[in-house]
């Protein structure tokens, strides 16, 4: 349900970080002795933490969500996680994605709030996926989500390089793929979806050419994925949602080496994002989630961690109001949750938080259940 | 063309749906056989040669060693289009989809080989000796942690899931079943595999611990004993609820698509005669698949079933690459393959969760039909690879160029029996008249084809190709 009094346009992207992120090594409780001791090899030294108070810091991977953060326009929500954590990456990702511990479900928490959002499916774009794959989050029954591998090459008959040709052989499409009353429920399915494909493809083609900026964002996928996100916020196409990927958080193995060049990757293409919304002055209706299924592992390997529990999230933007959220957990062994951080607060009532502050959406169904929720947004 | 004593839209059909799918000179070279014949052929594997895995291994290296989920996906679907032996391996793909097991939680990729090759091995058997190699699978183990089920610590995973997704399904039994099957499995676990790196490749065994397993009474399914793993497998196998949903499953993926399945405790089937009769092979054979699947494949209602069903993604892709004749050899592309499926949503030896995929029409979205026609389209084109997967100068690929060949050969130039004839050599398929309709009127657009000079065969092959990617961008295209 849409919320009176609210008619806001507000945009949601997520940045999923699969595999797990190391949460304790990104915002570091560099002044607890215990971190130290449970991190021999994989911890953060002294001189690489960007002080936020007395006992946290950030990794200075992270140094541009860090400014962010220093403009007030970080939330740091710590210990985020829900009761008995999955230690395994799809199943948590999947409760992630459709806010049900208990139950294997298909429908994901942006599917039903884009439902709610284009109930009569009016615009392919009101969501869109960039990378390979829907992820679950996106998927319900009757929602149209378009999912772009490369933008630039977006559509159909791309490979049909003779334009003439490819232009006939959609022409072609067009016809073939026309709903008919008394075809086939299937059928007719497969021709609406045929159509919707058509419509976001010819909408999202203005994108790259109505493009401009003097900001050069990384090589590397999520960098090109934020930036794909910017050209299409860009173009004003009503996109209300936003959702890419980062993959290789899965650091068993080797994470000195390998962790801070997805941080540093991700919180540069995190801040080249900002600045280019904010050049072209389209930066204000825009808040951007960080989120993994779960942390790792309190105590290292001797190479990396493996999966825990609790971990953290990110919501970033203008009209964020930035600070430090819930509570660190703690890294006390009494404390734990066989061997990992417990949560301290939970993952359905950020999502409320955002639905209901940023999207103007009532979130009871959406998360299945009213839970707290944090002062996020000015 | 050969005459053939059988009729090629039907044949065409069985090898779609008991295979990868099939060319013309494939099915001519059948020469006599009868169409029963051909299913007692894919029925027997044992009687093909052996699939020639050492070749695929001496090409990809990788493929030896530890940790290379795209090449052992890319290898399961190059395995496919390849094969001597297309219904073991569609049974494998069949059971892959009821037990789905994903490599991504144990990350141990010699396990996952190891069950798939189980599949292949039991794919035709008895249900009992299914799910009792089923039981004591290592990756099976690991993944519905029965390795964390012990003696007064159960874990139940394995034993609901193996009641609820792999058997009886939903309604047929009750809470207390599912903790007293799963006491029964106390004790069955695997043994700690070598690690993976740096070149392990070893898969791990089955360990029963006795001294892990509850000796105690229990009562499962109103039968009390000291049951242990084996004893409920034996009796789940015998329930008339598993008779009916394997049926039902079986339906589902060789006859015509059915509602997904946490549905079918409520919604009937659709063909509830058909169901009826597969239910009574099974408690008759005991649960025998092979009869099961001899009866289908010989049935009414599997004959006309053509075109019934929304294509998998695997399905789509072995069957465009059975008849563009690509990836016969396993070249610098063969890693291509996963992706390939990837991007449609089926991502093999990686389904979402243990419910595995949804079928049907849930296989369409803006997105993966959007890589549906466009892999189709880009399949009958031109390539810079060569249809052994080397990089070369842009030509159509071999299959292609056999059609083009035919066509000319037959001289099959009038617009009619052209489009006809592109329809029958994509796999007999079958299209409306509205369809037809509009590809008939782009053909007469572009006018007639000649092939007197070399500039008009090389136009005439063009506008061949043309034809060919306007079929396979159709609705009809995506049901087989």
């Amino acid at each position: 349900m849409i919320l009176k009094n609210s008619s806001n346009q507000n945009t949601l992207v997520v940045v999923q970080l699969t595999g797990g992120n190391d949460f304790m090594n990104t915002v570091v409780p560099y002044a607890d002795g215990l971190y130290k001791d449970f991190r021999p090899v994989v911890g953060i030294p002294n001189e690489r933490i960007l002080p936020i108070d007395d006992y946290l810091g950030f990794n200075s991977d992270v140094r541009p969500i860090k400014d962010l953060y220093d403009l007030g326009q970080a939330a740091i929500i710590q210990g985020v996680g829900y009761p008995n954590s999955s230690r395994s990456h799809f199943r948590s990702m999947d409760i992630w994605h459709t806010c049900e511990p208990d139950i294997v479900a298909t429908e994901g928490w942006l599917g039903k709030t884009v439902r709610i959002l284009d109930p009569s499916t009016d615009n392919p774009l009101t969501a869109i996926s960039f990378g390979r794959g829907l992820p679950r989050a996106l998927s319900a029954q009757e929602v149209m989500v378009t999912s772009v591998g490369d933008l630039d090459t977006y559509g159909l008959m791309s490979g049909i390089e003779a334009k003439e040709q490819r232009i006939q052989a959609l022409d072609l499409f067009k016809r073939i793929y026309t709903p008919a009353l008394g075809s086939g429920m299937v059928q007719d399915y497969l021709a609406r979806t045929g159509v919707d494909v058509i419509r976001g493809a010819e909408l999202l083609k203005k994108a790259p050419q109505m493009y401009k900026s003097t900001v050069e964002y990384g090589d590397n996928s999520i960098a090109s994925s934020l930036r794909d996100v910017a050209r299409v916020h860009l173009a004003g196409l009503g996109t209300r949602i936003f959702y890419t990927q980062h993959g290789g958080y899965d650091t068993h193995a080797n994470e000195v080496p390998t962790h801070p060049k997805l941080l540093t990757d991700l919180s540069t293409a995190i801040g080249d994002f900002f600045q280019d919304l904010n050049d072209h002055n389209a930066d204000q209706n825009v808040a951007l989630l960080v989120f993994t299924e779960f942390g790792r592992r309190v105590k290292d390997n001797n190479s990396g961690t493996d999966h825990g529990a609790g971990g953290g999230a990110f919501v970033i933007g203008p009209r964020v109001n930035g600070g430090l959220f819930a509570e660190y957990p703690s890294l006390d062994p009494s404390e734990h949750d066989n061997g990992d951080l417990k949560h301290t607060y939970d993952f359905r009532g950020l999502y409320s938080t955002l639905l209901e502050r940023w999207m103007g959406i009532d979130p009871t169904e959406i998360v299945g259940g009213t839970y707290e929720q944090l002062e996020l947004f000015k | 063309m050969v005459v053939t004593r059988i009729d090629k839209k039907i044949v065409s059909h069985l090898y779609r749906r008991a295979g990868f799918g099939i060319t013309e000179d494939e099915i001519d070279d059948f020469k006599d056989k009868s169409y029963e014949d051909l299913v007692e052929d894919l029925l027997s594997p044992e009687k093909q040669p052996e699939f020639a895995e050492d070749i695929p291994r001496r090409y990809h290296l990788e493929l030896n060693f530890s940790d290379t989920h795209a090449g052992l996906q890319s290898y399961w679907i190059y395995r496919m289009i390849n094969t001597t032996r297309p219904l073991e391996e569609k049974m494998a793909l069949f059971w892959h989809h009821i037990f789905a097991t994903s490599i991504g939680k144990s990350e141990h990729t010699p396990s996952a080989v190891f069950q798939i090759n189980t599949f292949r091995s039991n794919g035709l058997s008895k249900m009992r000796d299914i799910l009792l190699d089923l039981a004591k699978d290592p990756a099976m183990l690991f993944w519905l942690d029965n390795s964390e089920n012990h003696k007064g610590e159960p874990n139940e995973n394995w034993g609901r899931e193996l009641l609820e997704l792999f058997s009886m399904g939903v309604g047929n039994y009750t809470e207390n079943d599912i903790k007293e099957a799963s006491r029964a499995f106390t004790g069955w676990t695997f043994v700690q595999p070598l690690p993976l790196d740096p070149y392990a490749r070893y898969d791990s065994e089955f360990l029963y611990v006795d001294d892990d397993h509850d000796p105690g009474e229990k009562t499962f399914l109103g039968q009390t004993g000291k049951w242990n793993g084996q004893d409920i497998i034996e009796i789940v196998a015998r329930q008339p609820a598993t008779a009916k949903f394997i049926s039902r499953h079986l339906y589902n993926f060789f006859v015509a698509d059915e509602p997904q399945v946490p549905a079918w405790d409520i919604v009937p089937p659709n063909n509830p005669e058909a169901i009826r009769k597969m239910v009574k092979i099974y408690m008759d054979t005991d649960g025998n698949i092979k009869e099961i699947l001899r009866f289908i494949f010989n049935s009414d209602f599997f004959k006309k079933s053509k075109f019934k069903k929304i294509k998998s993604p695997v399905e789509l892709v072995t069957g465009i690459i059975k008849i563009n004749g690509t990836h016969r050899f396993p070249g610098p592309d063969f890693n291509t393959l996963s992706t390939i499926v990837a991007n449609m949503g089926q991502a093999v030896l990686t389904p979402p969760t243990v419910e595995g995929w949804h079928t049907g029409k849930e296989w369409i979205d803006a997105g993966t039909l959007n890589e549906r026609v466009n892999f189709a389209v880009d399949s009958f084109g031109e390539k810079e690879i060569s249809s052994m997967g080397f990089e070369g100068p842009a030509s159509i690929p071999d299959g292609v160029k056999i059609i083009v060949q035919k066509i000319r050969d037959e001289n099959k130039l009038d617009p009619e029996d052209l489009l006809d004839r592109c329809l029958e050599l994509l796999g007999y398929i079958e299209i409306t008249d509205e369809t037809r309709k509009e590809l008939i009127s782009d053909i007469n657009r572009d006018g007639p084809l000649y092939f007197s000079t070399d500039l008009d065969s090389r136009s005439s092959k063009d506008r061949i190709v043309k034809i060919l990617q306007a079929i396979v961008s159709t609705i009809e295209f995506q049901f087989g």
